[in-house]
């Protein structure tokens, strides 16, 4: 019980975050830890989960993001508009490109996963109604209130929190049922799950299209925030990295990890951003990489994992 | 003409490609543990080689095999300090290792050496060769001609000698090769120096007739994937006709396609490939 009311703390003090600082420096950090936090969580369901460790996710971020502008610049639309377009074509390409490559396991997986990538990264800087390599701008001013553009970053911090409230609920709901259990054999090894009679490409694919739809969902929200995206904000090798290194930092496979992740990171990330200013992007990934070279060493199952170990008396599911 | 000109200078670039990649599959092939930050080796000797021209006035007969020493030390340093911990991790733990360190060298050239592109001057290997009207670069063709019997002698040390044997071994069976009386930790130390050093000369050589810039790195690591999946984890032979047939692949889509998508069709090749034959063209398991 006592762990529930954890959570209940942690999210009156997620939510009353924006009101608790008024530098809109904080706001903003608090909304992007949940931006984060929704990209990871949504890795997290196939890299975590399902231990389907991609390093390509960027191309669903990045169609997610796409989406979003390209309604706005080919018919007019809202960007958000386009959320659920984005969802649904990432859903598809999730299963063009999942069909093939779920037949490679471990580092197989992981390497088709970034050639996948890098191909729609590279198809992305040379395609017309992408902008190419120069990239596309949302609404310069917004035109009503659907087009969730705002000058304050505090509409986005709820707009997030209600998107991660509703991904992780899903999360939860998922880890208790059936499909749960079905990826948590299939992470233990895929042969030992058949022949438990897990069906298991078809649950994998399941996990991939969940993962890619909000995956796609929070490049989209991303985009709309923004305002502009091009092939190396939306596509590029790093936003895949990002999402893998805030949820394995966190605890990959673990309800809460990415959360954790996120709120660890991105103050780093920003920090360090506003101290070197456009320098500050070098110094950040050099930070990243000592982070997750420390975890992989040191600490595999992330910092959920110390905090499971410090609390080991009370009895819990084996993972 | 222009079509033998443009097969030939992928050969030549493509035997670089095999030297590297051959590295990869080594330290693949001993250890089943995948080194992200393998480009970045590269990235490294080819900066090595550039400061070691232009602060140290050192030519290449002495920064090839300068850049290869230093890089082997680097691949015994990760070994030791990292990868030697992570391997019995999991997956997971494995992939965030070599990527972290991938990152931390990446950004840190770009902190060090600014993203500024920079190159060896054209003329320190200087000269073309005019062989009946096909024109070679003097600096590709001995860059093509080095990787070229340095992939083949490392085929030879791996097959041919007691420490190839004995790196097979630890390769096959660790519990076995350890009751032979070999120390599969130094064998895993000797094999990511080795795999490094390739790097080291490949890099150097690369370096000179190839710009440099701290994300160069990237692009080549993901060739030696490509590269080390076609011709089959751990299999020298395998990357070396690899290592060609990708060099001549891309110098054909450059040529025929154009310049930005050939990397279009050596990533969809590779995609292709792991669909139908996921243990590679001439892998076994």
């Amino acid at each position: 019980m006592r762990q529930w009311k954890l959570v209940l703390a942690g999210f009156v003090l997620i939510a009353a975050w924006p009101l608790l600082v008024h530098d809109v420096f904080y706001q903003r950090v608090g909304a992007l830890v949940l931006l984060a936090a929704i990209s990871a969580s949504a890795w997290n369901l196939l890299g975590g989960y399902a231990g389907q460790v991609s390093v390509g996710h960027a191309v669903y971020f990045g169609t997610g993001a796409y989406a979003a502008l390209v309604v706005y610049t080919e018919w007019g639309w809202p960007p958000i508009a386009g959320a659920p377009v984005g969802m649904l074509v990432s859903m598809a390409i999730g299963l063009v490109v999942g069909t093939p490559t779920f037949r490679l396991r471990g580092h197989y997986f992981s390497m088709a996963t970034i050639a996948a990538a890098e191909l729609a990264r590279i198809l992305a800087s040379n395609w017309p109604l992408l902008g190419a390599a120069v990239g596309l701008m949302g609404p310069p001013r917004p035109r009503s209130l659907a087009d969730l553009s705002f000058i304050s970053p505090v509409p986005y911090h709820y707009l997030f929190l209600a998107v991660l409230t509703v991904l992780l609920a899903l999360t939860a709901g998922m880890q208790r049922s059936r499909p749960g259990y079905y990826l948590a054999a299939i992470r233990g090894g895929d042969r030992a799950a058949r022949s438990l009679g897990v069906p298991v490409l078809r649950y994998k694919l399941f996990a991939l299209m969940l993962s890619a739809a909000f995956t796609a969902l929070a490049g989209s929200l991303y985009a709309v925030m923004v305002g502009f995206i091009d092939p190396d904000s939306a596509l590029g090798i790093l936003i895949s990295v990002k999402m893998l290194i805030v949820a394995a930092l966190g605890g990959a496979g673990t309800l809460f990890g990415p959360l954790i992740g996120a709120i660890i990171l991105v103050p780093l990330e920003e920090t360090t951003n506003a101290l070197f200013g456009g320098g500050g992007t070098g110094i950040t990934f050099i930070i990243y990489g000592a982070i997750i070279v420390l975890v992989a060493r040191f600490q595999p199952g992330g910092v959920a994992e110390l905090w499971r170990s410090a609390t080991a008396r009370s009895p819990r599911r084996a993972a | 003409m222009i079509l033998l000109q443009v097969v030939v200078s992928g050969l030549l670039m493509g035997s670089v490609y095999a030297l590297f990649s051959s590295g990869l599959t080594l330290i693949w092939g001993m250890m089943n543990v995948v080194n992200f930050a393998h480009g970045d080796f590269v990235m490294l000797a080819m900066y090595a080689a550039f400061f070691a021209f232009t602060l140290l006035h050192l030519g290449p007969a002495v920064f090839i095999p300068g850049a290869a020493a230093l890089l082997f030390l680097l691949g015994v340093i990760v070994y030791l300090g990292l990868v030697r911990h992570i391997a019995k991790g999991p997956p997971l733990a494995q992939i965030l290792g070599t990527f972290g360190l991938a990152l931390v060298l990446r950004y840190a050239a770009f902190w060090a050496f600014t993203a500024n592109f920079v190159s060896l001057p054209d003329n320190l290997v200087g000269g073309t060769f005019d062989i009946h009207g096909l024109r070679i670069e003097a600096s590709r063709l001995l860059g093509g001609v080095i990787a070229l019997l340095i992939t083949l002698a490392m085929h030879l040390v791996l097959t041919r000698t007691a420490l190839g044997s004995r790196l097979l071994a630890v390769a096959e069976d660790r519990n076995a090769a350890m009751l032979m009386g070999i120390r599969p930790d130094r064998m895993q130390a000797i094999a990511w120096g080795v795999g490094a050093a390739s790097t080291g000369i490949a890099g150097a050589l690369i370096a000179l007739f190839f710009y440099i810039s701290p994300t160069v790195g990237e692009s080549l690591a993901l060739i030696a994937f490509v590269v080390v999946c076609l011709g089959g984890f751990g299999s020298v032979p395998g990357a070396l006709i690899a290592g060609l047939a990708i060099g001549v692949i891309e110098a054909l889509s450059a040529y025929f396609i154009g310049a930005v998508y050939k990397d279009v069709l050596v990533y969809s090749l590779f995609l292709l490939v792991l669909w139908v034959r996921p243990q590679g063209l001439m892998g076994t398991t």
